[in-house]
């Protein structure tokens, strides 16, 4: 809501520089977000008068003047312009002038004539012939009738010596958007009167309205309220001077005297009016009812617009005239020649105004108002006001009377004032005195102890209302600053939390930075990563009103959007990337409205040096962090997303915990990418209910360990996993530990076998080993891998 | 003999002196001091000596064979240090050349951001606590008191999982509030829910249709709008320094009366004015408010006894300022080159 300090004059005096306004008006509730000067773009115009003018030697069509600026010396000026006069008042744009749209005017010489600025016309001012319709179309504004003085700054002339404030006004509040209810706050912050005016009407117009017009609202329900009145033998013509700069600093195009009557009333009571050509309503009745079967309405704007069969209209006995509290119809709009008009004041239900103005895409200045569900007690004084401005323009006579259709005005309210319970609920200890001060100054008396509560105020229902309207004027700011008190909690992190703050840091020190990736997704990115038809996977949660189809499901799988951050990195020449990711997937759940959300710890990474066997090593170095049961990984090669050959299931306490492996090289290439690329997906909250006891201390040895390496052949498809499990199985308990050191292929051993190279720990707790324990121990091992890998010893 | 022992002490401190390398200075000692050193082969001469001459040339004797071992230590202890010097000269390397211990990863500065804001809200007791991002339209709208026909329900603001506007993407974490008041049961409350929430916005510099906020809630008998101020005036202390001047102004939300929002001056130009702030002095840190007694209603609490506050926090907004980010995009680009800077 844009107001202008000028207008804001008539209703409140206060002396406050624009700075000071604002920050008193935001703390008291009313948040100013810009201030605008209107005189801060046009810069050292003058008005001035012609004293001579003469032809230009070298041109036909320009002309020399001298121009008196109110300076010692008349200033000399070549214009174009074929309209100027000896004597005429003019706007001058001397040297080192701004015009409008940060034209810069400077001295220069034309066709070899020194030219010390530039006459101006009213476009070149930022001004349209609606503003000043008396001046002339393509040539020098002329101020003769202007009422303006030589040497005065245009800026005055134009009515620019204001400010424009604007305000952010919160939904609770469609009292403010107007300039009386500004003023209101304004009067109020500031502890100054509010100066209100009762509108009077003369009336006394040919006729009687009743017989004239007829208004009838079979749908209550969306027009609460509808007043009308009537004026005839009206002459269309422009409204005067200011008016039309106050329409003009309140961001409205002035268009003729009954228009700008309705826009002024808007402006002052927030209340949206309409004036309709009386010959258009046909039968001299509005029906004010749902579209129904009538399909379009060609607007004020020429637009032809498709109704629906709810959309509020205004009708006539035989067509919708226009959309109600939206925007007139084109078939009644004023013109030159219209005679008669009636006013239209109507209150409608915000919520359908807001729906046809969306569905319509035309939220107009009315709309805007009625959407936020004005006070259905403004309509009277409105159009009253609206037929007192009228009669000040002496452009109609007003019939008396007025129609006044009220299917809904509110219930007076009111509730008591609760000083204790409202210092309770601050924290303050204000006097009940001071309270019913701060609630006088905004117009809401209280009378013995009860609130009366205004007809504009329908959100002051309840203590916290009134407790928020004494905060304001106490001052947020002067309400103390205390700690809480009360009963104390135990703050902190689940272990949930807890356990995935360290899995983050695990991840973080195995080198894999975070990354941050949109829930919702492409339901193509199950094809990039190859998943089947028929894969679980793609039954995702749909949005119904998606922005786009890229991102239209909720996720099920977190491998694509750990594919596309890859590939964008891939795409940037990042020449290698390690990210990872501790986020939800969306699984719909069979009778239950809202789907499971567990959450994911993905793993992605490529560049020199990655491979299956650094990725699983991550994998275990986080599970270790986490201390989880023992896991156990086993080979996948039916996986369509990875390499047959490079791909593991973890099972930790025997649950499937996840898959991790080389990308399958055809779905690393569906995102662009021709490297290698290792990603791993652990199901983070099934990881939860596979944790191992609490880690207590075990003593450290007290006695040496027995170290044995054994290398064994055996056929290539058998996976060192199986070796180890026989090993530890049969090697007994004095094993301690078994660590891989080596697989080798090649010269010395047979095509088709490897040997792989352990490193075994025997240690006995009470005493120290000899030959005589472990020897035992490596021929059970050797037998046991012969016999059942057969095996043997290199 | 004394003229032997003599030149044999005088020989032998030449070659000590001029020695190398301990590997020398080991020959010397067998060549000197060996069973078949020059001292022993003298040595073994002594039984021809007489009686008298025998102790005093025994002295003698042992006299050079002491001075020999000392000056033997002696070189050898100078040769060491000589040799560890040249070595560790050798050693030497160019300390300006990069470290290499293994690359760390990085943490997101959105959650580095969000870090903060939770590591002060546990000091002050409050449960970290996390929700559904897919809400039913009862928690994320009408328990927190906003109506059907709200423009905040709108189709073209919120996305919607059920034609009937039932399920959506939750706009906000506020939804939370409610589901700390049904999960937790009975005050005292004092939680703070960081989450994602989705609203139908176009990606550009300043918005993302999926963004994080953090929502605050405290419920006890008591709780005063005094303490919803110094609780806010901690965070911002903690978030920004101690010396950090807030202001409070009140402001509209449905599910908070009365509500407000807290401002920080402006840190760059002391609230004076600049583009930081938009020539305002003050920068829009948060929204808050003592909860609605409709809200405590709906959730089973009594307002006439108890009383709450709640907050919440844009986290996107706070992590740009923080970081001094100055496109949102990045925030969800995770490039590489961006994550490795924080």
């Amino acid at each position: 809501m844009n107001i202008s300090r000028n207008w804001l004059k008539e209703f409140v005096d206060i002396e406050a520089s624009d700075r000071e306004y604002a920050e008193i008006m935001t703390v008291a509730g009313q948040k100013v977000e810009t201030t605008t000067r209107l005189d801060g773009v046009i810069k050292n115009v003058k008005v001035g008068k012609v004293l001579s003018i003469v032809r230009h030697p070298n041109s036909d069509h320009m002309w020399i003047c001298q121009i008196d600026v109110g300076e010692a010396e008349p200033v000399q000026i070549v214009t174009g312009a074929q309209n100027v006069r000896q004597g005429d008042l003019v706007p001058a744009a001397l040297h080192n002038s701004w015009l409008a749209g940060g034209v810069h005017i400077t001295k220069g010489k034309l066709r070899g004539e020194v030219s010390n600025g530039m006459l101006c016309s009213i476009q070149e001012l930022g001004l349209t012939h609606n503003d000043f319709p008396e001046a002339c179309e393509d040539g020098i504004w002329i101020l003769n009738d202007e009422g303006c003085a030589v040497g005065q700054d245009i800026n005055e002339v134009i009515g620019n010596d204001d400010s424009i404030v604007e305000f952010e006004i919160t939904n609770n509040r469609p009292d403010c958007y107007s300039l009386i209810g500004l003023a209101r706050e304004t009067a109020a912050a500031f502890n100054v009167p509010l100066k209100l005016h009762e509108p009077a009407v003369k009336g006394g117009g040919p006729g009687e309205l009743i017989e004239l017009l007829d208004v009838e609202t079979p749908d209550p329900d969306l027009c609460l309220r509808y007043t009308a009145r009537m004026v005839r033998n009206v002459k269309i013509g422009p409204s005067p001077k200011w008016m039309r700069q106050r329409l003009r600093a309140a961001g409205i195009r002035p268009i003729n005297n009954i228009v700008d009557i309705t826009n002024y009333v808007m402006v002052e009571y927030g209340q949206p009016m309409h004036a309709f050509d009386y010959r258009y309503v046909k039968g001299g009745k509005i029906i004010v009812r749902r579209a129904g079967a009538d399909a379009e309405l060609t607007t004020l704007d020429g637009n032809v617009r498709k109704l629906t069969p709810d959309m509020l209209v205004i009708a006539d006995e035989t067509r919708p005239v226009g959309l109600a509290g939206v925007m007139g119809g084109e078939n009644s709009e004023i013109a030159a020649d219209t005679a008669d008009v009636v006013f239209e004041s109507a209150n409608f239900d915000g919520t359908s105004i807001r729906k046809t103005a969306l569905a319509l895409g035309m939220r107009t200045e009315a709309s805007a108002k009625f959407e936020k569900n004005i006070d259905p007690m403004l309509t009277l004084p409105a159009v009253n006001r609206a037929c007192e401005l009228v009669e000040l323009l002496g452009a109609g006579e007003v019939l008396d009377g007025v129609i006044d259709v009220i299917n809904y005005v509110p219930e007076p309210f009111a509730l008591p004032l609760e000083p204790e319970r409202i210092n309770a609920l601050l924290g303050t200890g204000i006097p009940e005195a001071d309270m019913i001060e701060y609630l006088r100054r905004e117009q809401v008396p209280v009378v013995d102890g009860m609130i009366q509560v205004p007809s504009w105020r329908p959100d002051l229902r309840r203590m916290a209302d009134i407790a928020e309207e004494v905060a304001r004027f106490y001052g947020y700011n002067e309400i103390p600053t205390t700690l809480m008190r009360g009963a104390t909690t135990r703050g902190g992190y689940s272990p949930a939390q807890k356990l995935e703050n360290k899995a983050g840091a695990a991840a973080r020190a195995l080198g894999c930075s975070e990354i941050i990736t949109y829930s919702f997704v492409s339901p193509s990115g199950l094809d990039m990563i190859r998943a089947p038809k028929d894969d679980p996977r793609r039954n995702q949660i749909k949005l119904l009103n998606p922005l786009g189809e890229d991102s239209s499901v909720m996720r099920t799988t977190g491998l694509p959007s750990m594919l596309d951050i890859l590939a964008r990195n891939w795409a940037y020449h990042n020449k290698a990337a390690r990210l990872y990711e501790l986020a939800k997937i969306y699984l719909p759940t069979a009778g239950s409205e809202l789907p499971e959300e567990p959450k994911l710890l993905m793993l992605g990474c490529y560049g020199p040096g990655e491979s299956f066997y650094v990725l699983k090593g991550m994998v275990e170095g986080i599970l270790s962090q986490l201390n989880v049961l023992p896991s156990r990984f086993e080979a996948v090669t039916d996986d369509p997303s990875y390499h047959p050959g490079r791909c593991a299931a973890l099972y930790v306490g025997g649950k499937r915990i996840g898959v991790l492996g080389q990308i399958h090289p055809l779905a690393a290439r569906n995102y662009g990418m021709d490297c290698e690329v290792y990603c791993a997906e652990l199901n983070f909250t099934e990881l939860l209910t596979v944790l191992a006891p609490e880690k207590t201390f075990r003593a450290l040895p007290r006695f040496p360990a027995t170290t044995r390496d054994l290398a064994v052949v055996c056929r290539e498809e058998i996976p060192v996993g199986a070796l180890e499990e026989t090993i530890t199985k049969a090697a007994g308990k004095l094993l301690k530990e078994i660590r891989l050191f080596d697989v080798y292929r090649g010269a010395g051993i047979l095509p088709g076998t490897k040997s792989a190279a352990f490193s075994l720990v025997f240690r006995a707790e009470d005493r120290t080993l000899a030959d005589t324990d472990v020897e035992p121990a490596m021929d059970k091992v050797l037998k046991a891998l012969e016999a059942e890998h057969g095996a043997v010893r290199r | 003999m004394r003229e032997q022992l003599e030149q044999i002490k005088a020989k032998a401190m030449q070659a000590l002196q001029e020695a190398k390398e301990s590997s020398e200075l080991e020959a010397l000692r067998v060549s000197l001091l060996g069973k078949k050193g020059e001292l022993t082969g003298v040595l073994k001469m002594m039984g021809k000596l007489s009686a008298e001459e025998r102790p005093v040339m025994g002295q003698l004797a042992n006299n050079v064979r002491a001075a020999i071992e000392a000056r033997l230590e002696q070189r050898k202890a100078e040769l060491a240090a000589a040799a560890l010097e040249a070595k560790l000269k050798a050693e030497a390397l160019d300390v300006t050349v990069p470290g290499e211990a293994p690359a760390l990863g990085h943490k997101h500065p959105m959650y580095i951001a969000l870090d903060e804001v939770k590591e002060i809200a546990i000091g002050m007791g409050f449960q970290i606590l996390e929700g559904p991002e897919v809400e039913l339209a009862d928690y994320n709208f009408t328990k927190l008191n906003t109506e059907e026909g709200h423009p905040a329900r709108d189709w073209s603001d919120t996305f919607y999982i059920k034609e009937d506007s039932s399920v959506l993407l939750r706009t906000q974490t506020s939804p939370m509030q409610i589901r700390a008041m049904e999960a937790i049961g009975h005050p005292p409350i004092r939680i703070l829910a960081p989450g994602r929430v989705y609203r139908k916005d176009e990606v550009d510099a300043t918005h993302s249709p999926m963004f994080h906020q953090i929502e605050g809630l405290v419920i006890d008998k008591g709780i005063t709008m005094a303490d919803l101020k110094g609780t806010l005036e901690t965070f911002v202390k903690g978030l920004y320094g101690e010396d950090s001047v807030v202001r409070f102004r009140p402001h509209h939300f449905p599910f908070t009366e009365p509500s407000c929002e807290l401002d920080v001056q402006c840190f760059k130009c002391k609230g004076a004015g600049c583009p930081t702030c938009k020539g305002e002095g003050w920068i829009e840190l948060l929204g808050a408010g003592m909860v609605h007694p409709k809200v405590l209603e709906g959730c089973g609490i009594d307002p006439n006894v108890y009383s709450g506050f709640a907050f919440g926090i844009g986290l996107e907004r706070m992590a740009m300022r923080r970081f001094q980010i100055s496109d949102l995009r990045l925030i969800f680009e995770n490039d590489v080159r961006f994550l490795r800077q924080f």
